[in-house]
């Protein structure tokens, strides 16, 4: 058997090469070049109108952040929407997944009303809530009628960010109800059965059972919840034109990598930013593994 | 016994409260495409068209005329990146689980590293690359790049390392070599993978806004998200018409959620921390 799977070293290298032939070349062209480049350009002034002109500038465009308001606005709102966003969405997501986990009927129906958001497309939701937020929109109907206040949804600066944030809990967390859901069907149920026979609280088997068995899981869900948020665009970008506006109020650190790459045509600097976003959203990432890691220990 | 009873019911409040808040906008936006300008412009609040009418979805298409144009380019664009995603990683994912060839190792790093990365970095230099090529406003533009996805190589690879060796082993007997047992014995065991990795694939392809937005900057080469969002631009107050365009977009991916609703759910564990 062994003779027919080695046709010799030279085949099955070959094979695997073959195999991996269209990732390699589609990866290095468009994902492992274009990460050296970004490194690249980040140290040179690019212009792009003309001839194409690079001019190295050392750190320049890093150091050129520190004093740049806009940068500090975008990352103040970015910071924001992610310390907000992230534990909602995943207690709601937790909570909602639960609830469905119990003995419950319906489930299905309930499942697939949840999903909706998440299949549709940002574009669409954005512009119907954008619809729904109108000064004279669903909206503020229904709170009036509620006789509770009414908001300019979009046009006053401390609200808009605050109206993406609703729309995005709304729209993420039935995706990871789903996921918390999987994983709280793969919990032995004899761990439960023993729980009760030590006479364990409802409440009891919650914090000792369910939650640590959720903590991989858990750990998921923020860090990619987390990558999300900080990247979030396509929903300011339609809300304010492309502007951030009113204010400033939406503008996120990829629009205004945006901006500085494709309306200002600063692309050197527009790199440097992207970097740091990186950077900023990898540190995050390591912070919170150690913290996962050192609360497993205890 | 009583007090369970309570419990229960709350419980279903919540989810039926939860569940009329997800419908609302859909519900909302439904209707508003079957309404009239007036009628949207009164500001009441009736699910139910007064005027029930189909101009809208008529208009769109007449007063837009590239409309058809972006809805072919959205499909030929997310069929043709599913239709390739699905070769390719199944290829690549199969490769890194199953043949030992040299550097085999350093490709999963490599993948695990491209994992890790945001690709806000990728945008700028992909951009020039493109532009370089020739490929700005170009389907190729918009397909190429987004051909293989790290994400779902992983995926495809954990699938494989846990698949039969003995079919293999069996199909080597039989004198097939490997890429015929590749696509004649691994790719149709493979198809709950496969469909779970297309509806993730589609989807995003379908939805994207910020590639097409950065690379198409002709009109006629538009996908409907991008299409969407001009529209929005040009008929600013005109919500029936915003939302029955929004409609048409999100039709295509309802239908596909419904179909393969089940394999959905499966794929969201299958990506979900395993």
């Amino acid at each position: 058997m062994r003779r027919v799977w080695q046709r010799g070293r030279f085949g099955e290298g070959l094979a695997g090469f073959s195999f991996m032939a269209p990732t390699m070349i589609v990866m290095g062209v468009f994902t492992v070049l274009p990460i050296a480049y970004a490194i690249f350009l980040s140290f040179h002034k690019v212009r792009i109108l003309g001839e194409f002109d690079l001019r190295f500038i050392g750190g320049r465009n890093f150091w050129r952040m520190l004093a740049d308001e806009r940068v500090w606005i975008a990352l103040q709102n970015t910071f924001e929407y992610v310390v907000i966003v992230v534990p909602t969405q995943t207690i709601l997501a937790l909570g909602l997944a639960l609830i469905l986990n119990s003995s419950i009927r319906g489930k299905h129906w309930f499942r697939i009303i949840f999903f909706l958001p998440t299949v549709t497309a940002s574009a669409v939701l954005t512009l119907i809530f954008m619809w729904i937020y109108n000064s004279n929109g669903l909206l503020n109907n229904i709170l009036a009628g509620f006789g509770l206040p009414t908001y300019n949804w979009i046009g006053d600066p401390s609200v808009a960010l605050k109206s993406i944030m609703i729309m995005n809990i709304w729209s993420t967390a039935p995706l990871y109800m789903i996921v918390y859901l999987a994983a709280l069907q793969d919990i032995p149920k004899s761990l439960y059965e023993a729980a009760k026979i030590d006479g364990a609280s409802a409440l009891d088997q919650f914090f000792n059972i369910t939650l640590p068995f959720l903590k991989p899981v858990t750990f998921f869900i923020v860090v990619i919840g987390i990558i999300g948020t900080f990247q979030l665009f396509d929903q300011s970008y339609i809300f304010s034109a492309g502007s951030g506006g009113p204010n400033n109020s939406t503008l996120t650190v990829v629009l205004l990598i945006y901006q500085y790459a494709f309306k200002s045509l600063d692309m050197g600097y527009a790199a440097a930013l992207a970097l740091m976003l990186a950077a900023v959203i990898m540190l995050v990432t390591v912070i919170q593994r150690t913290i996962f890691k050192e609360e497993k220990l205890h | 016994m009583q007090k369970f009873g309570w419990v229960k019911l709350l419980l279903y409040l919540i989810l039926i409260g939860y569940a009329i808040a997800t419908f609302i906008p859909f519900a909302w936006a439904l209707s508003a495409s079957f309404k009239t300008l007036p009628e949207i412009s009164s500001g009441n609040i009736n699910f139910i068209p007064k005027d029930f009418t189909l101009e809208n979805y008529k208009n769109i298409f007449t007063q837009e005329p590239l409309f058809g144009r972006w809805l072919f380019n959205s499909v030929f664009v997310a069929v043709c990146v599913t239709a390739l995603n699905l070769l390719f990683n199944s290829m690549a994912g199969y490769a890194l689980a199953r043949i030992r060839f040299p550097g085999n190792q350093l490709f999963f790093f490599v993948i695990l590293a491209v994992l890790m990365i945001p690709g806000q970095i990728t945008l700028i230099p992909s951009y020039l690359i493109l532009k370089n090529l020739g490929w700005l406003n170009s389907y190729q533009g918009l397909i190429v790049p987004t051909a293989v996805n790290a994400t779902f190589i992983f995926m495809m690879r954990q699938f494989f390392v846990n698949f039969p060796k003995e079919l293999e082993e069996a199909a080597a007997m039989d004198g097939l070599n490997r890429w015929e047992t590749f696509v004649q014995i691994v790719l149709p065991l493979a198809k709950p993978a496969l469909a779970a990795q297309a509806i993730f694939i589609f989807m995003g392809a379908w939805n994207n806004f910020l590639t097409p937005l950065l690379i198409l900057s002709d009109k006629e080469m538009f996908t409907l998200p991008l299409g969407l969002n001009t529209f929005k631009g040009e008929y600013i107050s005109y919500w029936n018409y915003i939302m029955a365009a929004s409609m048409v977009l999100t039709l295509p991916a309802l239908a596909i959620y419904a179909f393969f609703n089940r394999y959905f759910i499966q794929s969201v564990t299958f990506t979900g921390g395993k």
